[in-house]
């Protein structure tokens, strides 16, 4: 696992930045020719999840730069700040209380280890199968037995979400495609860029057009059109991008479109929860955006299948022979 | 030296509990508090402290229980970072035999206030288990007929039994929450039982704000 920050790189990284000032623009144009009420505190929403982008950006650019350790702190750093965000809003016990302290700092700090050390077969399986059996045997010691399967599902689920699955983004380094060495980095940004503008796309065409609402009952935001548009864009601007990465313009395309079908359902999963525990968002981490675990939902959900598709295709031992 | 410590400290408090932060109907000012807050952490008072803003924090002194603070590492935590006011535990406060343990209590709170500094009291007197509020001891009524001038701010602190429960010496990160409410309107002749009840009401009025 190596990179070197290349031209292609540098040639995104500012067209998102380019892209960012246009937002910026528009969004500020928007807000001189507001009227009601209404469109007010949406046009300032707007503008606070713009401004929070460039924070976001920043930060993600400065990792970029520091290098996969960089990355893999920075990934391992908000699967911490998700897992918290989770655990607050889950009830948990008094029970509960070690096996939670083991889950954020032996479990979470493992899994990155593995992957920054690039040993895949452990990093692979620590939590599905290690972390998936602690957890129930730790509960059992502490004694107490009401609710436990609730209690053991719950951490479970929270360490595979917050942690395992997050930790393939930051993975992607560690790929190692054939003719793509020391370049994995690139692999990291475009499902990133796919994934987030998916989301972003989803949002804009929604509010611009959205009329059929997809699941009402989950998230009443998320409509037909909305859903399409945005992960018609992405899919678009993925395949566009398929230069930057080791595949062909129809893997590019194949790939991006499952990393947004992906990311929609992510969204839409942790919207469930949200919706069962009562309230809107994870948290209040990101203005505008709610917190840490809304804005990574769609790359919890989309980073692994991302990641074993392309292992599968030109890592595996026996790799899809469509190329 | 204290102020730098004590800004590492509260920095860390933050980083780990996570708190937002909520003044409703009351803001952050100068002039000389008693906060009093539900009770369920030994970080309770950690966390109330490093929320203020720094120049509150520099004015107000957590009290705290003289048993648990009062040797090595934690001594030099509460009293030299935090200017703590560590206090006997235990003065059982019925009406009628109050113990000397309870009068040296409130004299040296007293003495704090005289000296111009804000308070953090735990009214309860023991950590509660995050559920419900335990009913109040009534040395802050005590506190008050003191000096009635003082203001005496409601606080609800909620999830920090969870970061660092009873018994419990390893935390978990769990995001916490402070609020702040308006301070207490009292007649000049309340009594025992209405102070009290007013208190307990308010501190837990903000828990579901």
């Amino acid at each position: 696992m190596n990179f070197k920050l290349d031209h292609q790189m540098f040639l995104v990284l500012n067209v998102v930045i380019g892209g960012l000032i246009v937002a910026s623009l528009v969004g500020f144009a928007l807000s001189r020719g507001v009227k009601s009420e209404e469109r007010r505190a949406t046009i300032d929403n707007l503008n606070a999840r713009i401004r929070a982008w460039w924070i976001m950006i920043g930060i993600f650019s400065i990792s970029f730069v520091i290098g996969p350790a960089g990355s893999m702190l920075l990934f391992a750093f908000i699967s911490v700040l998700a897992l918290r965000e989770y655990v607050s809003l889950i009830s948990t016990t008094r029970a509960d209380h070690r096996t939670l302290f083991w889950s954020f700092f032996v479990f979470t700090p493992l899994q990155y280890w593995f992957w920054y050390k690039g040993w895949y077969g452990l990093a692979v399986i620590l939590i599905p199968v290690y972390a998936f059996l602690f957890v129930p045997i730790r509960l059992a010691l502490a004694g107490e037995t009401t609710g436990f399967l609730d209690r053991a599902a719950r951490i479970q689920w929270g360490l595979m979400v917050c942690v395992y699955c997050i930790s393939y983004a930051p993975a992607l380094l560690t790929l190692n495609i054939p003719g793509y060495q020391r370049q994995d980095a690139k692999l990291l940004l475009f499902l990133v860029i796919v994934v987030q503008l998916s989301d972003v796309f989803q949002y804009i065409w929604g509010k611009l057009l959205g009329k059929r609402k997809i699941a009402p009952s989950i998230s009443p935001n998320k409509t037909w059109e909305g859903f399409v548009g945005g992960v018609a864009t992405a899919v678009a601007v993925g395949t566009a991008l398929w230069w930057m990465t080791p595949f062909s313009p129809l893997q590019a395309l194949l790939l991006s479109l499952a990393a947004a079908l992906m990311g929609f359902a992510g969204g839409l999963t942790m919207s469930a929860i949200k919706r069962d525990r009562g309230v809107k968002d994870f948290g209040s981490a990101i203005e505008g955006h709610g917190g840490i675990l809304d804005r990574m939902d769609s790359i919890c959900f989309s980073a692994p299948l991302f990641f074993h598709l392309a292992r599968w295709m030109f890592v595996s031992e026996h790799p899809l022979l469509f190329r | 030296m204290r102020a730098l410590s004590a800004s590492i400290i509260a920095a860390c408090a933050r980083a780990l509990a996570g708190p937002s932060v909520r003044w409703v109907n009351i803001r952050p000012a100068t002039r000389q508090r008693v906060y009093f807050a539900n009770h369920t952490s030994h970080l309770d008072f950690v966390v109330l402290w490093s929320v203020l803003p720094r120049k509150l924090r520099a004015m107000t002194r957590p009290v705290a229980a003289k048993d648990y603070w009062n040797s090595g590492l934690r001594k030099r935590i509460a009293v030299n970072a935090f200017h703590a006011v560590l206090v006997e535990r235990g003065g059982k406060s019925a009406e009628g035999d109050r113990t000397t343990t309870a009068r040296n209590t409130l004299e040296e709170l007293v003495e704090a206030l005289q000296a111009g500094y804000s308070l953090i009291v735990f009214p309860e007197g023991t950590r509660g288990n995050g559920l419900e509020v335990g009913p109040f001891k009534s040395g802050i009524y005590h506190l008050w007929c003191r000096r009635p001038d003082v203001q005496f701010v409601p606080v609800h602190l909620s999830n920090l039994n969870r970061i660092l429960p009873k018994g419990e010496f390893l935390p978990v990160p769990v995001i916490s929450r402070v609020v702040f409410g308006p301070a207490l309107k009292l007649e000049k002749n309340e009594t025992k039982e209405s102070f009290l009840q007013k208190a307990h009401e308010a501190v837990c009025a903000l828990g579901e704000a």
